[in-house]
């Protein structure tokens, strides 16, 4: 189980993002959370991948609650929780190849070249990544398929989680559901679980088991017109 | 007035303006010229470039080659032509000793580029280890550094470098030693600043999430990132590196006096001068100059492929 409760973050002091928000992401399930533009969704999503520390709450991942966040928190902790982000042009090294960017995760764990090269093969196949595709560099790619890179990436140290920030935000119908089919089959395949942001009400629908959401979107006219991210009251399940 | 006013009644705003220059621009556009202007100042900088390549490659080939091809004549000390002015023997002319200026300057050139490149070799190595260690951990250690740099910085490098000098006596290794110490602080200003931009990128979060210890991400992301800018900086060290080579030598403090760099030329000869032999300091100064401004003429070449933004406001 990957929870969080009470978590309170931000990133100026005195103007928390999130304020008392609760999220628990059972293995096996796929939890979407939506929420308009600037509730909270990519922090909480940072949180709960171990990348931004709370200023409280606590989170937890099957059973061992976190203290420490980023580098601090230990490796195996982290690779428990893999993630997915919005831009996938921002979020892989421009000097990489896309071989070298899936490798990375199993390289750090210590993985030998040939072993990590074997996954990578593998991982590529089931994102759809052809070997030709896989020695070019981001910038002679698409965002669809650098975003099956980087989801290559996330699923190579098999997480027992998959925190997905938006991840088809930027991608066309077909991408998109060929990414969420893979996402999908590594659930069946291995148990994980699944947390599943998205402003897309229909995507989630198809899915997602249930769906949390963030912020004031179930009140009238909190959505628009507000200079500041409103604050959050905890998430309601739908 | 022969030309009937235009339609517009209010005749008093449609100046002279408008005719100037063809049309309003921005300042922005103002600024950066227009293209045929660009197109010029590009042409400029290649030719700055190649000048200062082959510039460079001649001066190096005469610090290598004729030492050793004039060694017996440059260091032969003739007391029948001293103070000799330029001739077709003596290219530069002879010193009060009766060397051979020529060879004796080409020694010192050799020596001259010899203690630069080890010096830029060696601050751009602390100075890239400091400051990304800097940018990378942060914090405390981060503060820490940075006052550290900025101690050195506040000490005139002249000043420190004599005292790292006089510590250690006069020797190859000292003055190395003394101009690296004295010179790491830019870098490491420059890395830890690349650094601090490379941190909030998403693709290190990425890297994070996927188990990518500190010492991985420094090697895997963060140090072939700033790679282009350390190693501008050096090459930028270089000719500042020389100057301050000669200047110790100049003051006596620099190298010992068997070895013939340009400071150690030009501290000795410097009272030949007053004799009317201005062959004596000008020409190995020339070289001097020569040598620098090949190497700066390069550098900045080389900035403005990588850092275009940056283009070239270059310090000596």
């Amino acid at each position: 189980m990957l929870s969080a409760t009470g978590i309170v973050a931000g990133y100026r002091r005195g103007r928390p993002v999130l304020d008392g928000v609760d999220l628990g992401v059972a293995p096996g399930e796929v939890v979407g959370l939506a929420g308009p533009s600037g509730c909270g969704k990519s922090t909480l999503a940072r949180v709960v991948s171990l990348l931004h520390r709370p200023w409280a709450g606590r989170v937890s991942v099957d059973g061992t609650v976190v203290t420490r966040f980023r580098h601090a928190a230990p490796a195996s902790l982290r690779t428990r929780v893999g993630v997915v982000f919005q831009q996938p042009r921002l979020s892989v090294d421009p000097r990489f190849t896309l071989r070298a960017v899936v490798a990375e995760p199993l390289l750090a764990a210590g993985a030998d070249r040939a072993t990590a090269a074997e996954t990578v093969a593998e991982l590529a196949d089931r994102v759809g990544l052809t070997g030709e595709l896989l020695s070019r560099r981001p910038h002679e790619v698409s965002d669809g398929q650098l975003q099956r890179a980087c989801l290559a990436r996330a699923l190579a140290p098999r997480p027992g989680y998959l925190v997905c920030d938006e991840m088809t935000a930027m991608l066309d119908a077909s991408t998109t559901a060929a990414l969420v089919r893979v996402v999908l089959d590594h659930v069946r395949d291995t148990g994980a679980g699944v947390l599943a942001i998205s402003h897309d009400e229909s995507l989630l629908a198809v899915w997602a088991d249930r769906v949390s959401r963030l912020g004031g979107a179930g009140r009238p006219g909190a959505g628009g017109g507000q200079q500041e991210p409103p604050m959050t009251r905890g998430t309601q399940s739908a | 007035m022969a030309d009937p006013v235009p339609e517009t009644t209010d005749t008093d705003n449609t100046d002279t303006d408008t005719d100037i220059g063809g049309g309003w621009h921005s300042a922005a556009r103002r600024r950066a010229g227009t293209p045929r202007r660009a197109a010029a100042a590009a042409g400029r900088a290649r030719l700055r470039g190649g000048v200062s390549l082959v510039l460079l490659g001649l001066l190096a080939l005469v610090a290598l080659l004729v030492p050793w091809l004039g060694d017996a004549a440059g260091q032969q000390v003739d007391y029948a032509a001293v103070l000799r002015p330029p001739s077709p023997a003596h290219p530069f002319g002879t010193d009060g000793s009766g060397h051979d200026l020529f060879v004796r300057a080409s020694a010192g050139l050799r020596v001259s580029l010899l203690v630069a490149t080890a010096c830029a070799l060696a601050s751009t190595v602390l100075g890239a280890a400091v400051g990304a260690l800097a940018g990378a951990v942060g914090g405390w250690l981060d503060r820490l550094l940075m006052r550290l740099v900025d101690t050195v910085n506040a000490v005139p490098h002249l000043l420190l470098g004599i005292v790292i000098v006089a510590l250690f006596r006069g020797s190859l290794g000292a003055v190395v030693v003394s101009i690296a110490a004295t010179h790491w602080t830019t870098v490491a200003r420059i890395v830890r600043a690349e650094v601090l931009s490379l941190r909030s990128r998403p693709f290190l979060d990425a890297a994070i999430s996927g188990g990518s210890s500190r010492a991985r991400v420094l090697r895997r992301h963060l140090l072939p990132a700033v790679v282009p800018q350390a190693a501008l900086s050096a090459v930028l060290l270089l000719p500042h590196a020389v100057w301050h080579e000669t200047a110790l030598s100049f003051l006596g403090l620099g190298l010992p006096p068997h070895l013939p760099s340009l400071g150690n030329i030009l501290g000795e000869s410097r009272r030949a001068v007053l004799l009317g032999a201005w062959w004596v300091v000008a020409l190995p100064s020339a070289l001097l100059v020569l040598a620098t401004l090949a190497t700066s003429g390069l550098a900045a070449g080389w900035r403005d492929r990588l850092v275009p933004r940056r283009r070239s406001e270059l310090a000596l």
